[in-house]
């Protein structure tokens, strides 16, 4: 009998939320049924997810695509010669050479989808590992002067340079120093960190070690929200496997030195993203923000210093030392070098995953790989960068995805979530909202926040009632800049945000004939 | 999910085990609720003296996380998500209509069959509606496939209807 074919199915949590295990089973049933051999693999998501459950079959001339597919798909796609890549109506060809994927430049995300995330002979055979090997021989203070080189900027959504945060982490001398990766990821219209663990996760086990041996710390901790299951168990399960073969543990790869990890799971509370606030919940006390400094590099986790940055982070810095600081900043514009993974969400026709080099447009994202809204309107407002972040109009569309030429238009790019809205939104709705989530996953440490995110959706609330609506309007700008102002961390300091930008590109929805039950 | 009644030794046994690690509470009470479905106020007591903290900062912590739970939640929960893509995708609308047409609500709606808890963002914002099932992650709800999970209905189903949807 031949070798078995090999089909390869994703196991990432939207896949599964499509139907693609059920598409495994009927597989399996199925082509036992006819007496052919296949080995089915459970992958990471392409991030193509409007295609899921997205079926790949290895052949000669490479993996072919087929998808959407339902498990009543199965028998025809057998029919049809599915694992010799046939023709078939739901095929795409050659996955490789997918328009989607052909436009990408995947850096971080150069395996998810195409290797078994659990397999360790496999990430080698794919490149992993090189990083942690050519860390080793290099000193600390070089590993940190790399990634300073490569001008990589914090990804969890403040854009700070890693490098010039390891270096303080380096300097400080301490009998105990820790990495910490962030993997809150609250951000509606964010799930890079969640694809990236379900489907690479042991290229953050390499980026925390590497960030271990540059800075001297021999413990990490990635704190993973509660609302990702499956993300948990899969880098709980990478961490096993990776300690296993002396990846991680006692002396990394054997070089003498220590290095280990843990998952720690979040309890559903999105100030625990905050930096601070994680650390306290990792200490096991309420998340609520400490005040800086100090800054968590020199007293962080436990008063020790503790680098914390966002998985995105972490996950660049294999690459970043295996091929150069320079093959790095090669991509990107101005001060924001290297690639963000874009994720495109909310009313849009073909939503994913998108890592391009900084420097494209917001259309090129939302037009180009989205294909427009799901349900054929018009597009009216698009929110980047996270419930703090801005709404922009359809007319600044062309608006570059960079730190500094988002910041120009009163924006940021946060954690690269982009959210489509079509022209049913209510703006004056989603300045409330922003308050409204802000009042209830405030920390409640300052008053700015804690009261003023309260009295802002209350002020909406009246001005959308046509309640003394001038004065209204002008209390509401008067709390926008006291709590930028006046607030200890961004989330008080950056929810009027998305409030000043709906007011300032969608006037119109705040002075509509009042409807009588927006005033309750 | 299949959870046990509190049981005062077991739950000694868990806190026990993982009070030496660091930064031992949530761990412990993820565990605890793991086992029985939600965090008994006996545990406090326990949780309290086992880490050498006081009672109040472990109710402190327990009413500051939206995850853990005083009783037990209901056979299915359905944790429904209602941040800002999944609204771009109608999931007040669908909430709307699942009130009106079954009087259940998110936050409101517990008892011994179904619990149903607002959650923001689930990782799942270019397929929503988005709702976690019982710890199953189902996509692109409409009306009719909400209320038939909130009836008890099969998960895997709703996922499946959810890819043939596209
Ligand atoms: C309210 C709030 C929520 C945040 N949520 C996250 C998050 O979910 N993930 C993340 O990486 N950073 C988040 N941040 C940013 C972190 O505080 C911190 O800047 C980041 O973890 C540093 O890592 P980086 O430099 O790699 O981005 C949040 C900040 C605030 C104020
Ligand atoms: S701004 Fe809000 S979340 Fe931040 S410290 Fe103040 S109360 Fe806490
Ligand atoms: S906003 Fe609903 S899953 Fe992210």
């Amino acid at each position: 009998m031949s070798a078995p074919v090999r089909v390869f199915v994703p196991k990432d949590a939207a896949a599964s939320s499509l139907g693609a295990d059920a598409v495994v089973r009927a597989l399996v049933a199925a082509t036992h049924e006819r007496g052919v051999a296949v080995e089915i693999v459970r992958t990471g998501s392409r991030g193509m997810l409007w295609l899921e459950p997205l079926v790949e079959v290895e052949t000669a001339q490479g993996r072919i695509a087929y998808g959407p597919v339902a498990p009543r798909d199965v028998a025809s796609l057998l029919d049809a010669g599915l694992l010799s890549g046939g023709a078939h109506r739901l095929s795409h060809g050659v996955v490789d050479k997918m328009d989607w994927m052909v436009r990408q430049s995947r850096v971080t995300f150069a395996r998810v989808g195409a290797i078994d995330p659990l397999s360790l002979s496999d990430y080698r055979a794919h490149g992993g590992l090189r990083g942690l090997e050519r860390a080793l021989r290099m000193s600390g203070a070089d590993i940190v002067e790399a990634v300073k080189q490569s001008g990589l900027r914090g990804r969890g959504g403040a854009g700070f340079p890693t490098g010039v945060k390891w270096k303080t982490v380096l300097d400080a001398a301490a009998p105990q120093k820790y990495v910490v990766c962030n993997a809150d990821e609250g951000d509606s219209g964010t799930f890079a960190d969640r694809m990236l663990m379900e489907g690479d996760p042991f290229l953050l086990i390499e980026g925390m070690a590497i960030a271990g041996l540059a800075v001297g710390a021999t413990k990490g901790y990635v704190y993973i929200r509660s609302e990702y299951p499956h993300a948990f168990r899969a880098m709980s399960d990478a961490i096993d496997v990776a300690r296993k073969a002396g990846v991680l543990g006692a002396s990394v790869l054997g070089c003498g030195r220590a290095f280990d990890m843990e998952a720690r799971l979040g309890a559903g509370a999105y100030i625990c993203g905050e930096e601070t606030s994680l650390l306290e919940s990792l200490e096991g006390k309420r998340g609520v923000v400490r005040a800086k400094p100090p800054l968590p590099a020199l007293e962080g986790l436990f008063g020790k210093p503790t680098i914390v940055n966002n998985v995105l982070s972490l996950a660049a810095v294999p690459t970043i030392v295996a091929d150069g600081a320079q093959a790095y900043a090669e991509y990107g514009v101005g001060r924001s070098r290297g690639t963000l993974p874009f994720q495109l969400a909310g009313n849009v026709k073909r939503g994913g995953l998108v890592e391009l080099a900084f420097g494209a447009t917001l259309r090129d994202v939302i037009e180009g790989f989205g294909g427009g809204t799901r349900s054929g309107r018009p597009i009216r407002a698009v929110q980047v960068g996270g419930p703090l972040g801005a709404y922009l109009p359809a007319s600044q569309l062309d608006a570059p995805l960079d730190y500094e030429a988002f910041a120009a238009i009163g924006a940021m790019l946060g954690h690269g979530g982009i959210v489509v809205f079509d022209d049913t939104v209510d703006m004056a709705a989603q300045a409330r909202f922003a308050f409204e989530f802000c009042a209830k996953e405030s920390c409640g440490k300052c008053t700015p926040c804690r009261i003023g995110a309260v009295r802002g959706a209350e002020t909406v609330g009246r001005i959308v009632a046509g309640i003394e609506r001038e004065k209204n309007l002008v209390v509401l700008d008067d709390l926008n800049k006291l709590m930028t102002d006046a607030s200890l961390c961004a989330m008080g300091g950056l929810t009027p945000m998305p409030v000043m930008s709906a007011l300032r590109h969608f006037p119109e929805d705040f002075r509509r004939a009042p409807q009588r039950q927006a005033a309750e | 999910m299949a959870v046990a009644g509190w049981n005062e030794a077991d739950a000694r046994e868990i806190i026990a085990r993982l009070a030496p690690i660091e930064g031992a509470l949530l761990p412990i009470l993820h565990a605890l609720q793991d086992e029985f479905g939600y965090v008994d106020a006996a545990a406090d007591e326990m949780i309290a003296d086992a880490l050498n903290i006081s009672r109040a900062e472990v109710f402190g912590a327990i009413a500051f996380y939206h995850d853990f739970r005083r009783a037990p939640a209901g056979r299915r929960v359905v944790k429904i998500c209602r941040a800002e893509a999944c609204q771009a995708n109608g999931c007040e609308q669908l909430i709307t209509e699942l009130r009106a047409r079954h009087g259940l609500a998110p936050d409101e709606t517990s008892n011994d069959r179904l619990t149903i808890e607002t959650v923001y963002c689930l990782g799942n914002c270019a397929l929503g509606p988005a709702a976690l099932v019982d710890g199953e992650l189902v996509a692109r709800l409409d009306a009719d496939r909400l209320a038939k999970i909130c009836d008890g209905g099969s998960i895997e189903d709703a996922q499946v209807a959810a890819g043939a949807s596209a």
